[in-house]
């Protein structure tokens, strides 16, 4: 994939996040710059007052990368889904 | 040696039986059943809705039993978590852990119960008696919990 593709990611939202997000998943094209799981959230947050509120609390959303943990710092690479939710509590 | 995300309930002792039929070296197992709360926090708790995130679930908990497997010596072992909507008294989760002796079984068990909570992709929604409904908040302990086994 060239510097300049236009990289489309699914978003897949789940838990409180969804219902605020209002919406369990969505297809974005990943504008430039958006390099980190952190830069997303930050582009997301720009998208309207309920990805603001969705994300209004940073350190309970976590976040998944082709269905793998990842931290806030992690690039997004070639990853083709990338999930937001809330620590799980499961068990 | 395996894991299943499902709706139904499960059946203890059919689960077990299964597990160890063809192994008569097993000398130890443990299960653990966890069951809906009637009451959580002094609320009282109707019933519970069990989110979960298809394909990552799965992944997750085969990795957690994968780890339980390369560090205590199991005959078998067995993680079953169900999801949908559920009532007080309800089964949601059951472990199962084998091993020739005591020791490996109650370990692995913990180990896997501790590593489910803080990292297979499970959401709980509990609604109260009086038809409140929210979301389950992770807590410190089960993080604390899980600590102690690295």
């Amino acid at each position: 994939m060239g510097e300049n593709a236009a990289h489309t990611v699914q978003i897949r939202y789940f838990a409180w996040l969804r219902e605020k997000v209002g919406r369990e998943s969505e297809d974005v094209e990943l504008p430039a710059g958006v390099e980190t799981v952190a830069d997303l959230v930050g582009w997301l947050q720009q998208r309207g007052p309920q990805y603001v509120e969705a994300f209004a609390r940073p350190q309970v959303v976590r976040a998944a990368l082709d269905k793998v943990h990842v931290k806030p710092t992690a690039a997004l690479g070639a990853a083709r889904e990338i999930a937001f939710f809330p620590p799980v509590t499961g068990g | 040696m395996s894991v299943r995300v499902q709706r139904e309930d499960f059946d203890v002792s059919a689960e077990t039986a299964k597990l160890i039929a063809d192994d008569a070296d097993i000398g130890a197992i443990v299960t653990f059943t966890g069951r809906v709360r009637g009451k959580d926090d002094g609320r009282q708790i109707a019933a519970l809705t069990l989110e979960h995130y298809p394909g990552m679930t799965e992944v997750e908990m085969a990795a957690i039993e994968a780890e339980a497997r390369s560090r205590w010596p199991l005959q078998a072992s067995l993680v079953v978590h169900r999801v949908g909507e559920l009532k007080a008294g309800d089964n949601i989760v059951l472990v199962i852990a084998a091993s020739v002796h005591r020791q490996a079984a109650f370990e692995a068990a913990g180990f896997l119960m501790d590593y489910l909570k803080t990292r297979a992709p499970f959401w709980k929604k509990e609604t109260t008696a009086s038809g409140d409904s929210a979301w389950v908040e992770s807590r410190d302990a089960d993080e604390d919990a899980a600590k102690r086994w690295r």
